[in-house]
This record gives C-alpha cells, structure tokens and sequence, in this order.
C-alpha cells in the first residue's frame, strides 16, 4: 500500500516534491526547526539551563541547613525585600520554603522531563525505529517552545507576591491547599498554576507527537516486539504524560478558580474538600515519577547490553515489566496521603497495590544484573553511570517499599527520610540515568568522544558527593527531621553538615561535567559511526555521527532474525 | 541544501514560525489573564489571545494546504493524523475526568463525618445547603435530545459525503452547527435560571465548572464543524479524503458522550428522589 501510494505522490506531485527546501541555517534554523535531532538537541541544553538554576537553589538550601539557627536566608531577605531583624528573618523562612518549591519544579519539570522524554527520546527514538523523523515535527517544536514560556513562569513566580508582604510560592511542587490558597493571597501562586499548565500542554502535545511515532513510524519488519527497549520506555512513558497531566490541569483549574472566581472546591467553608486536591494531585503525581524514570530504564538496558556485548536479558519480560508499571502506577496514588484520615481498608489496598510495583521493578533490576552475567564488560563511561544507577536506584526503590507501609509512613511522612528515598530514585537515579544516556550518546550527536578520564572523574566525585548528601538524610528522616523547615535542633547538626559537604562535591562534579563537554568540543577527537563496537546494536549506531540532517531517507529494512 | 530526495511516504514538514509564535502568544495571554486576575488591566489577556488566534488560523491554513496540494497527506500520514486526533480526545477525556471527580467527591462524601467545616455548610444532607437542583426532564432533557440529534445530522453529513451528496452534505452540516449553537443558548439560558451559586459553595462550583467546560468544547466542536461547512463548500472534501470532516465528527460525539455522563450522573441521579421545586 505505501509503495503504490508513494509512486502516485511521486506521478502527481513532482513539481511540489522537487522544489528546492533549502536547510535553515542561522536562528531560524532552531526557532522554527522541524527537525526531531535539532529539537532534541534545544530540549537537553534547557534542560541543562534548567538544571543549573535548580541545582544553584538547592546550594542556598544547603548553605542554609549547614548549621542549625537560620544562616543565610534572613540575609537574602535583607537584600530581597530591604527588611531588617525579625521581619527579615520572617520572610528569610518564608523565602526558604519558595527555594524549596521552585527547586522541585524546576528539576521534574524543566530539567528530568525535557532531558529524557524531550532530549533523549526526541532524538533517539526515531533513529532506533528507523524513522527519518516524527509524526507531527511542529508539535515538536511547539512542546519544546511551551517550555521556556513555562520556566519563565516558575521563575517569574518568585518575585511576585505570595502570603501578604512576602514574594514568591512557598507551598511545595504539591501546592496543597490551603496553603496555596488563602496561605497565599497574592498572585505568585497564579504564576506557579500557568506554568504547570503550559508545561502540562508542552507534555500533552509531545507525548501524542512520540506515541505517534513509534506506533505508525517503525521501519518495515520492526514489530513492537523488535523495538529497542528505550522506545518501549518512551512508549509508555508517553501514555501516561497523555492520561495524567490533563488530570492535573483539571486539578489546578479548580485551584486557579477557588483563588480568583470564587468556587470553592478545595475549601470547606463552601464545602469544598482540601483532600480531593491532593487526590488529584497524585492520580498525577504518582504517573508523573514513573514518567521521570521510565525513560531512565530504556537508557540503562541499553548501555548495560553495550557493554556487557550481550543482548538484554529477557527482552520481552523487560518490556512488559514497563507496562506493568505503568499501569500499577495509575492505581496507587494514595500511598503519598496516609496520614490524610483514609480509611483503614482504602489504606490496606493502597499499601497492597504499591507493594506491587516492586514486582516488576524487581524484573527490571535483576535482568539487568543477568545481562551483565557471564558477559564481556567494560567499564568505559557510561557504564559506571549505569551501574551506579542500578546501584541507587535499588536504594531507592528499598526506601519506597518500607514507606509504601502505612504504619511505618505514620513515623516517616514529611521527613527526611522521603527526601532521601525520592532523591535516591530521581536525582541519583533519574539524573544518572540521564548522564549515562549523556555520555552514552555524546559521540553520536555530536560526533566527538568525551575523554574518558573525565568522564570517570564526573562519576567517581559525583557518586560520592550525591551519596554524602542524601544518604545521611535517612538517618535524619528516622530521628525525625521534618522537611520544609529552614532551621533544626541541634540534635540533626551533623548530619545536615555531611549532608551540605556532599553538595559541595556535587558542585565539583558538575563543574567537571561542563569542563568534560567543553574539552571534548574542543579537542574535536572523531568518533566514527559506532565508537561502541558489536555490543551497540541499534540502528542509530548504522548512521553517521552526527547524524544526516534528515537520515533514512531510504527506510532500513529489519531482519527478522535481527537482535533487538 | 537541495531537494531532499526521500524514498518514503512520510511527510518532512517545512520549519514553520508559528509553533514558536502562539508559544510567545501564549506566554502573553496568560501573563495578561494574571494581570486581568489582579485587576491591573484585561488588555494584554486580549493581546495574547488575539496572537493566539491568529496563529491557530495560519497554522490550521497551512495544514489544510498541505492537505489539498496531493503529496503531503500521504496514506501513512493520515494515519499519522488519525492516531493523533484519537490520542488528542483521550487526554481530553482524562481532563473530564478530573471535574467528574470533583462532582462525585461532593455527591458521594456530603456525609463524611470526619470533614466537620464541611458538614456544617453543607448541612450534611443532598441536595447541599442552599442548592435548589435542576429538573432534569425539563431543559436538561430538551438538550440532551439537541444533542443526540445533532449526532445524527453529522452522522447524516457523513454519509453524503460518502455518497458525494454535497446537498446533504450542507444541510448535515447547517443543521448540526445549528443545534450545536442551540444547545449552547439553552445551557445559558439553564445558567441564568440555576437555583444556586456559582461561587461559596461546593455543588455550584462543580456543577457550573464541569457542565461549562463542556459547554466550551461544543463551542470548540461547532467552530470546528462551521470551517468544514466552509471548507466543504470550497470543495476540499471528497467521498475518500476528508479527515478534518471526520476529526469534527469525532470530535463532536466525544462532547455528546460527556453531555450524556453529565446528564446520567449530575443532572439525573443527583436528583434522583429529590423533590425538585417547580
């Protein structure tokens, strides 16, 4: 059928076809791109733009916990607002707690979302099926310029007015209310609810560009169950940004309603329910932190496969294991409200449902361990990245099961010990998960080879530093520490300190990870096509590095006995 | 670069402004909706929506161009905008969901006795303190059934089209945008007849928030349905190559089958047993 079709577009169409496209160069090239490569490429240096603000906010937050008593924030009160003494230390709390939120928002929505499912599966995924580019290339473009607009928001956010007389959105990336309601009167919460809806449409657009693709665009002989495994996770990571996020904008609809028209979903002096907020919120939420680390296990199978010169153990079991948790994560959003007065049976089910997840999760750890059994490893870069994923993110994942128990969450809700397991799963696992692809893919995009050394280096400092921060804020999660809290008792001090020394180290690593891409930009070492050798079997290692303009121009035809 | 020589039927799209230009128009509008919120001024809202709106009308011109010139929208392609439109209704069926959810978590909690603020309001009874509910066999009824025969005089239009009836085709067309346009008089009129308050009380707010955001979309799906009229007139259509007519028609079943989830659930069983004042 498409062979006929094309000949009739070639017989009737030839002037059209023919005529000369020129490739945009200069800034057009970019602002007005239909290209999926270039897209991705403007997705990852957001992301990193992104990255950088909220990693410099979550300095300020360190410096803070540094020591007990309140160390820096009355100051950046004094110089924000002009205040002096008491009223600046009242609004350095209050600028603590906006640091906080901004910094949340800022890394799941503008740094690990447009990184994974804008960078990397912009990029790579046509290039795994074998598609010369996406469905809707404008959408591309559109989800990716929704972004800066969105970000703009967040930011814009933390110089407007909050509660009264103190600037900015102090009530979390959750913004429960009503905190975010009558807690904050003025209008920087209207900001923060715009920018999630646009991100939200940015997401929207985008995974209906990306389900498009990989379900209509797969070379002739790809079957679903050929398909590399990333494109699988980008699958269905993409079904659920496209059933979660309109939930969430219905939810923050009636958010931005109750605060300036007048309805009264959330406030129970019209009846309203502040729970059915937070129900909304994480029939969301809880899609939303697989959509951040589904990517991350394509990535991970990968590189472990490469470097292991193995095909991924149990391919299909691996796939199917994503889906799994796909669905389960629909069903099991009221693990993150225990403490709300849910009732004991609706409890039990959701502890059940949760407990769940580490099932497949489980699939997922242990075939990658079994690809790497008996293979022929080598520890080149991105390697040490996916191996300290798979290391983190099991940490990770153990927290989550001993805060998927109820009674134990009694203890462990809001403290500490939730900022540790979630920045185990996201920022040492998401985020590895992120510069594994970074370095695994580096060559390809752009065609040079990092050093190898420096590469190294960034993981070496990095493990340790990001270790050093959140694995002591177990320990401070368990003795009781809440989070949100800009001051301590001095019971917690040492354990903040080990904590801040970590980021410390993390600066390093990071300041080592921009010195790596520029040395590598610099020293211009070529890559070839396929720097990776036979363990890197996916079709974007057949193409040039970087990559054709437009590549496939002749589809590639999939052998049935090819490896996935 | 010269042309590109693809040996494909897929659809290299030309770089376009207008992805990057509603963005910008978008930042505008709701940086204008804060200002209008703040009673600064409404006027930057109307600036940003006017640059929404043109670039809705240049992107959609250029689709519809490429949908005429006989090589862009190849099979492959079509199908590529049929997933699309599928994928587009689904995540706009999630977002009812979320109004849905609000409406029963008023219809099926007003008696949780752990939310006292709540039940001292409410009164800890249906309907709510201070909410009259409609009769749902007088206007509700009457729209229902707009609705349900408006479904049918696209499914009318549809047909013609097939046949290459343009006739039919036209009156389907007329016909459906007119009683879409009915409905939405009628849902007004409902409006300015409701015995509660939009604002201060839980059932007004879902009531008046989900049953406007779906009176948003027929809007939205009669607009959609006039530019077929039009376009149907310039002769873009044929009997097999009519997607945008189809999309309208998807489209406008997907707000006819929220009406009858609105009208089953809110309007009918929210009142059933109630006695209802008229």
């Amino acid at each position: 059928m498409a062979n006929t079709a094309h000949l009739e577009a070639q017989a009737t169409g030839h002037d059209h076809a023919s005529h000369d496209h020129h490739t945009p160069t200069g800034w057009r090239r970019w602002v007005y791109s239909t290209n999926h490569k270039d897209i991705g490429i403007m997705y990852l240096v957001f992301s990193i733009i992104a990255g950088v603000i909220g990693g410099l906010l979550s300095g300020a937050m360190r410096l803070e916990l540094q020591e007990p008593g309140i160390q820096i924030f009355h100051g950046l009160a004094a110089m924000a607002y002009g205040l002096e003494g008491d009223s600046a230390i009242d609004a350095g709390k209050h600028m603590f707690n906006v640091f906080v939120s901004a910094h949340a928002l800022i890394m799941v929505f503008f740094t690990v979302m447009p990184a994974t499912m804008g960078g990397f599966a912009n990029y790579f995924a046509p290039l795994m099926i074998g598609a010369p580019d996406t469905a809707f290339p404008r959408i591309n473009n559109i989800a990716f310029w929704l972004l800066p607009p969105a970000l703009l928001l967040t930011v814009l956010s933390m110089f407007f007015e909050g509660p009264s007389g103190m600037l900015g959105f102090g009530g979390g990336w959750t913004a429960y209310p009503p905190l975010a309601t009558s807690g904050h009167p003025g209008p920087s919460t209207d900001f923060v609810i715009f920018s999630l809806h646009v991100a939200g449409v940015s997401s929207i657009l985008g995974a209906i560009n990306l389900i498009t693709t990989i379900l209509n665009m797969r070379a002739p002989g790809m079957t679903l169950h050929k398909m590399p495994l990333f494109a699988w996770s980008v699958l269905v990571t993409a079904f659920l940004l496209l059933l979660a996020l309109p939930v969430l904008a219905g939810a923050i609809t009636m958010m931005l309603t109750d605060r300036n028209f007048g309805t009264t979903f959330f406030n129970p002096e019209g009846g309203g329910d502040p729970i059915l907020y937070q129900h909304l919120f994480w029939f969301f939420g809880h899609p939303e932190v697989y959509i951040m680390i589904l990517p991350g296990f394509g990535i991970i199978s990968h590189i472990v496969a490469t470097f292991s010169r193995k095909p991924v153990f149990g391919y299909m079991a691996m796939a199917y294991a994503m889906v799994a948790i796909g669905f389960v994560g629909f069903v099991v959003w009221a693990h993150h409200m225990y403490t709300t007065g849910l009732s004991l049976d609706v409890q039990r089910y959701f502890v059940a449902a949760t407990m769940v997840i580490a099932v497949p999760t489980g699939v997922k750890i242990f075939s990658w361990i079994a690809t790497m059994w008996g293979g022929s490893i080598t520890f080149r870069t991105p390697m040490l990245w996916a191996i300290g994923f798979i290391f983190l993110f099991t940490v990770g994942g153990v927290t989550g099961v001993v805060l998927a128990n109820a009674g134990a969450d009694r203890a462990l809700h809001d403290t500490y010990y939730v900022v540790a397991h979630f920045h185990y799963v996201l920022s040492l696992g998401a985020v590895f998960s992120i510069f594994a692809g970074w370095y695994y893919w580096f060559p390809k995009m752009f065609g040079y080879m990092y050093s190898e050394f420096l590469g190294k280096l960034h993981f070496w400092v990095m493990f340790v530093g990001v270790n050093l921060i959140f694995f002591p804020q177990h320990f401070l999660g368990l003795a009781g520490m809440p989070r949100r809290y800009v001051d301590y008792p001095d019971a917690f001090a040492l354990w903040n300190r080990v904590s801040s020394i970590g980021y410390y180290i993390t600066f390093v690593a990071l300041v080592i990870f921009f010195y790596a891409t520029w040395e590598a930009v610099r020293k211009k070492r070529l890559a070839g096509d396929n720097p990776w050798g036979d363990g890197a079997t996916t079709l974007e290692w057949t193409l040039s590095s970087p990559p054709p303009f437009h590549q496939f121009t002749t589809l590639p035809k999939i052998d049935s006995k090819d490896a996935h | 670069m010269a042309a590109i020589e693809k040996n494909h039927d897929y659809h290299m799209v030309e770089p376009s402004p207008w992805p990057f230009v509603m963005s910008v128009a978008i930042f505008v509008m709701l940086i204008g909706a804060i200002a209008w919120m703040q009673d600064w001024t409404p006027w930057v809202f109307f600036i940003g929506l006017a640059g929404l709106l043109y670039t809705m009308y240049t992107w959609w011109s250029d689709v519809v161009k490429e949908a005429n010139d006989g090589v862009s929208h190849t099979p492959v392609v079509q199908i590529h905008h049929r997933y699309g439109m599928m994928l587009f209704i689904a995540s706009e069926v999630m977002f009812f969901v979320a109004w849905f959810w609000g409406y029963f978590d008023a219809f099926f909690r007003w008696d949780d006795v752990e939310q006292y603020t709540r039940m001292e309001v409410t009164g800890g009874h249906w309907p709510l303190n201070g909410v009259e509910l409609f009769d749902p066999f007088h206007l509700p009824l009457f729209n229902t059934l707009i609705l349900l025969t408006s479904g049918t005089t696209v499914t009318w239009a549809h047909h013609a089209l097939l046949e290459g009836d343009r006739k039919g085709l036209r009156w389907g067309l007329v016909l459906t945008v007119a009683l879409g346009a009915l409905f939405t008089y009628v849902q007004f009129l409902e409006y300015t007849h409701a015995g509660f308050s939009f604002t201060g009380n839980l059932y007004g707010s879902a009531f008046v928030m989900a049953t406007g955001f779906h009176g948003f979309h027929v809007l939205i799906g009669t607009i959609f349905l006039l530019v077929c009229l039009l376009r149907a007139e310039r002769g873009h259509f044929t009997p097999e190559r009519h997607l945008g007519f189809e999309f309208a028609a998807w489209y406008w079943h997907f707000v006819d089958v929220v009406w009858l989830f609105l009208f089953a659930s809110i309007y009918v069983w929210g009142s059933w047993g109630v006695a209802l004042s008229h």
